[in-house]
């Protein structure tokens, strides 16, 4: 596909379909070891978003990523929201100007956007969060197509989402269960692989 | 005068607002606002707490004080989008006391470092080592001894003094005026704290503790 402002956009809009049609997991996987709002906290904000790209189609790729990111910020509640809103806005000012993404680009974005999350949320590999699925995600971000890039990045993000299952939450509301948060998937990595993963299939 | 303003970012709408009205107290010409809850439900909403750090500004800064996790992350992320790191800081405090503290010196028009200061503080329980002399020694005759609720009750008798009041229990001493810190002493019924007051409402301060204490804080 061609990865210009429209291209990004029906990548998102495959993310939120993804992302709602996932609702009810990811509310099971918060139910057991958050307070249970993630999959309707997410379905609810691409909800938004959808209904944004709707409304308006920004002209470049970084745009349409900035509208997902402000939108994001302003209607999903919970931690998901300035995480997820961070990292989308990180990844536009990455992108800046450009009227197309490159595969160079894609790996950029995907850095910037994990940096951003780091330093919003304090977050390492081994805490049981999203950095867990978006770490391995940027490292293996590599290819000659656009196509190539994600759809390594969607299967490092899956790996590193399932690695989240045996350890014990140290950020976020599950930490508070301690070694009770172990034995679950986190449905932060979670989201992340399934966001990453119809990015992939978007862009293939 | 412009004094510096305060913004609660909460997850919830009622606890917000109950902190304003706490601290509101303590401050009546400083500007507290609320920003709790998201359309009505749980959950921290950024526009509401951009529209209260707008409110809030009036020139001095904007302390801004959170409740859980991502209310800090909302709470940095309007922050951030000001563009300006001294109009407004996230300061790490506990909720309730560092808002009040927080306030108390927002209406005596310090500035935003000194109010930030002032809420960062209220994180540490006053503590010091004292060598025992001094004041009255007071027999805990209730069972919980200095709980939460006495605790609290302690601190509120001493409202409206002008005194310093410590009180020591086990080597180390504490502000009356800290229920946190009452509590860390970990005096309980049948031990015997000692109080002592400086200042000229000394006396005055002695005699409502002693009080309070002998009716067993009313148990």
């Amino acid at each position: 596909m061609g990865c210009d402002a429209a291209g990004v956009a029906r990548a998102v809009r495959a993310a939120a379909e993804l992302v709602t049609a996932h609702r009810d997991e990811l509310v099971r996987l918060d139910q057991a070891i958050g307070d249970a709002d993630h999959g309707e906290n997410l379905k609810r904000g691409f909800g938004f978003v959808l209904a944004a790209l709707d409304q308006s189609t920004p002209d470049t790729p970084g745009a349409v990523l900035k509208l997902v990111a402000t939108t994001l910020i302003s209607k999903v509640g919970g931690a998901a929201g300035p995480l997820y809103g961070t990292a989308f806005l990180r990844a536009a000012t990455a992108v800046g100007a450009a009227s197309e993404l490159t595969p160079d680009l894609v790996s950029v974005a995907l850095q910037a956007a994990l940096d951003g999350v780091v330093a919003r949320g304090k977050a390492e590999v081994g805490d049981k969060t999203m950095v867990d699925a978006l770490t391995p995600a940027v490292e293996a971000a590599r290819g000659s197509t656009v196509a190539e890039v994600l759809t390594a990045a969607a299967a490092a993000a899956e790996a590193g989402a399932e690695s989240t299952i045996p350890l014990t939450a140290r950020k976020g509301r599950a930490s508070y269960l301690g070694e009770r948060s172990a034995g679950h998937l986190d449905p932060g990595a979670r989201s992340t692989s399934l966001m990453l993963r119809a990015f992939a299939e978007a862009a293939s | 005068m412009s004094r510096v303003g305060i913004v609660i970012v909460s997850h919830s709408a009622r606890l917000a607002e109950g902190v304003v009205e706490l601290a509101a107290q303590m401050a009546p010409d400083v500007t507290i606002v609320a920003a709790g809850g998201l359309d009505g439900g749980p959950g921290t909403d950024f526009d509401a707490v951009s529209d209260a750090l707008a409110t809030a500004q009036s020139g001095a800064g904007v302390v801004l004080l959170y409740d859980l996790g991502s209310a800090k992350m909302v709470a940095d992320l309007a922050v951030e989008m000001l563009g300006d790191p001294n109009a407004a800081v996230v300061v790490d405090a506990p909720l309730v006391e560092g808002a009040v503290a927080a306030a108390a010196e927002a209406q005596s028009g310090a500035d935003l470092d000194a109010v930030l200061s002032a809420a960062a503080a209220a994180l540490a329980v006053p503590e010091s080592e004292v060598d025992g002399q001094g004041g009255v020694e007071l027999l805990l005759t209730n069972d919980v001894g200095l709980h939460a609720r006495p605790a609290g009750l302690l601190a509120r008798t001493l409202a409206g003094l002008d005194a310093q009041v410590d009180v020591a229990f086990g080597g180390r001493s504490t502000d009356a005026r800290s229920p946190l810190g009452l509590m860390g002493l970990g005096a309980t019924g049948g031990d015997r704290i000692r109080v002592s007051a400086t200042g000229p409402d000394a006396d005055e301060a002695l005699s409502r503790v002693r009080a309070l204490v002998d009716r067993g804080f009313d148990d």
